[in-house]
């Protein structure tokens, strides 16, 4: 087949979008990596400073950072494994289900549609230990005698934002592994049960193979997206009690406009895009090559 | 099993619903009944003063008219650009060409907190702080790489002779574009330009840091500041008012556009 080619000035079509990935998406990565080799901060009223790797040998030491990069990794691993497994037992409900099938989806996007800020607001009404609706039902059913203050303690603040996320994005998960379900032919099933298969057998050796594609697609934006989580933990605690769910966007976001100190805080967010290449780029490699000694 | 398959379906529609009612009945019961301790569920009388005090004591209707204006233009402004873009990408060849998409596909996955400290800073130089455009802006732009990498595909899928056809008859590349192969991929342009708008109306960071006037708040920020104002006692009618009042319009947009928002989502794995 012959390529159509484009006459000379076909740049031209490229350029309002490089305009705007210049302006607001290029040069900050640039400006973030200069800037965390700086001192740029209210101490040195607001000049850059050349500091080399002092703001690198910070992080290596800062027990806030370690603290907030724990958290963020917890809340990650634990609230996407919980969304996939439940998007994967809906997704196979679903299928298995004869009609309905446009509803049951249109009513589980509604939390994935609605804005992260509303649902951290929704939670932490849901979650108030006096007039929320949680402790309502655990005091009338008598589960427990006294109020729970959900977001006071640090466990359990950290399992009230890692629930609500997973209310949230558990929908998209469902989403993407039920368009996976949908294109697995129907006679696959028909060969395993022609073979003496059971449910299992059709699992292993025919729905399983087929999602990994789709299941490495939801796990890998969803991983990314937790482990970048912001504004849930920003409206529903603040970061507390105490610290205990700051995530490394929030401690990043504090240095940057509550100290305002710019140096350290491009370090901060060099650093957190560093450690979520390795983790992504391990994540690809244990996915891929699962995927490929499937076959 | 298909028994086992109804009973998760049912509790995972209700487990998804049931925040959102409580809401909706909170939001319809009287500052006097929503004091009460241990809450009522079901309101004992209706009344919508909540809603009342929503759109007259704080702006409500501005933060909506907000988000509809930056969601609206963030959305054309980025499939308008990704879509040129896109065209060039999928018509285009050589090394170049898997370069610039690699480095796209990277640049959507860094976490927006690498961005916003020298947004901010260019959205001040620019004088857009405390500005609409110094949303749109950014959200045009941060949303570039996924609209091009969803349209791409699409073009792709367009054959060849059509072009060449309409070549000969003495178009103009530009006129192609806009004439034969843009109608063409409406159903992706549709599809990636509610996904733009539900991101842009979502969004929360930039807002919240960009904006700092009342006037220019969106909706996200309004509703999460909500119970900031009244430091005396927390106005929970009002909080439940603004979320059912921002979630009805998304919901209208899921049951509409269904369709095209699981397309967008699922483009990526479908492909592979």
């Amino acid at each position: 087949m012959k390529t159509h080619r484009l006459e000379a000035g076909s740049f031209l079509w490229f350029l309002p979008a490089a305009l705007l990935l210049s302006g607001i998406v290029f040069y900050p990565i640039l400006r973030t990596i200069l800037l965390s080799f700086a001192h740029r901060s209210l101490a040195t009223g607001f000049r850059t400073e050349f500091a080399g790797i002092d703001n690198f040998a910070r992080i290596v030491t800062d027990s806030r950072f370690h603290a907030s990069l724990w958290t963020t990794l917890v809340f990650t691993i634990v609230s996407v494994l919980a969304e996939f497994v439940i998007g994967l037992a809906l997704a196979i409900s679903v299928t298995s289900i004869r009609g309905g099938r446009n509803a049951v989806r249109a009513i589980l996007l509604v939390p994935w549609t609605l804005p992260t800020a509303v649902t951290a607001v929704l939670w932490a009404w849901v979650l108030n230990d006096q007039y929320g609706a949680l402790n309502a039902f655990l005091l009338h059913s008598g589960v427990t005698q006294t109020p729970i203050g959900w977001l006071a303690t640090p466990a359990s603040a950290m399992i009230a934002i890692i629930a609500t996320d997973v209310w949230k994005t558990a929908p998209f998960v469902f989403v993407i592994l039920l368009a996976g379900l949908q294109n697995i032919p129907r006679d696959l099933y028909d060969a395993i049960e022609i073979d003496g298969g059971g449910a299992w057998a059709k699992f292993r050796y025919v729905t399983w193979p087929h999602l990994m594609p789709f299941s490495f697609v939801a796990l890998m934006f969803r991983a990314v997206q937790a482990f970048a989580i912001f504004d849930l933990v920003w409206v529903m605690t603040g970061g507390g009690p105490g610290g205990a769910t700051e995530t490394v966007s929030i401690y990043t976001y504090r240095t940057y406009m509550r100290y305002l100190d710019f140096g350290y805080g491009a370090a901060l967010a060099v650093t957190t895009v560093a450690i979520l290449s390795a983790a992504a780029g391990g994540l690809y490699t244990a996915l891929v090559s699962k995927y490929e000694r499937t076959f | 099993m298909s028994g086992l398959s109804r009973l998760l379906i049912v509790v995972g529609c209700i487990l998804a619903a049931a925040p959102l009612v409580l809401h909706l009945m909170s939001s319809v019961k009287s500052t006097s009944e929503l004091n009460l301790s241990p809450p009522t569920l079901f309101p004992h009388e209706v009344t919508l003063s909540n809603y009342q005090a929503l759109f007259t004591k704080r702006p409500f209707l501005r933060y909506c008219i907000n988000s509809l204006t930056v969601s609206t233009l963030s959305s054309l402004i980025c499939v308008a650009v990704a879509s040129l873009a896109a065209y060039r990408l999928a018509r285009g060849r050589g090394r170049w060409r898997s370069a610039i998409r690699l480095s796209l596909l990277v640049v959507a996955f860094f976490p927006p907190i690498v961005y916003v400290f020298p947004d901010y800073e260019i959205i001040q130089a620019l004088g857009l702080v405390n500005h609409l455009w110094g949303l749109i802006l950014p959200y045009s732009a941060l949303n570039i790489p996924f609209a091009i990498w969803l349209l791409t595909g699409s073009f792709q899928q367009i054959p060849l002779d059509l072009e060449e056809a309409a070549e000969i008859d003495g178009l103009t590349r530009f006129q192609m574009f806009r004439m034969i192969v843009l109608p063409l991929v409406t159903p992706a342009l549709i599809t990636a330009g509610i996904l733009v708008f539900i991101f842009a109306w979502n969004e929360f960071m930039f807002a919240l840091t960009f904006i700092t006037i009342e006037s220019q708040k969106t909706v996200t920020q309004g509703v999460a500041t909500l119970s900031g104002a009244f430091a005396e006692e927390i106005p929970y009618g009002l909080i439940a008012a603004g979320v059912i009042a921002s979630a009805v319009p998304l919901i209208i947009v899921v049951i509409v556009f269904q369709r095209w928002i699981i397309a967008g989502l699922t483009a990526g794995a479908v492909k592979q």
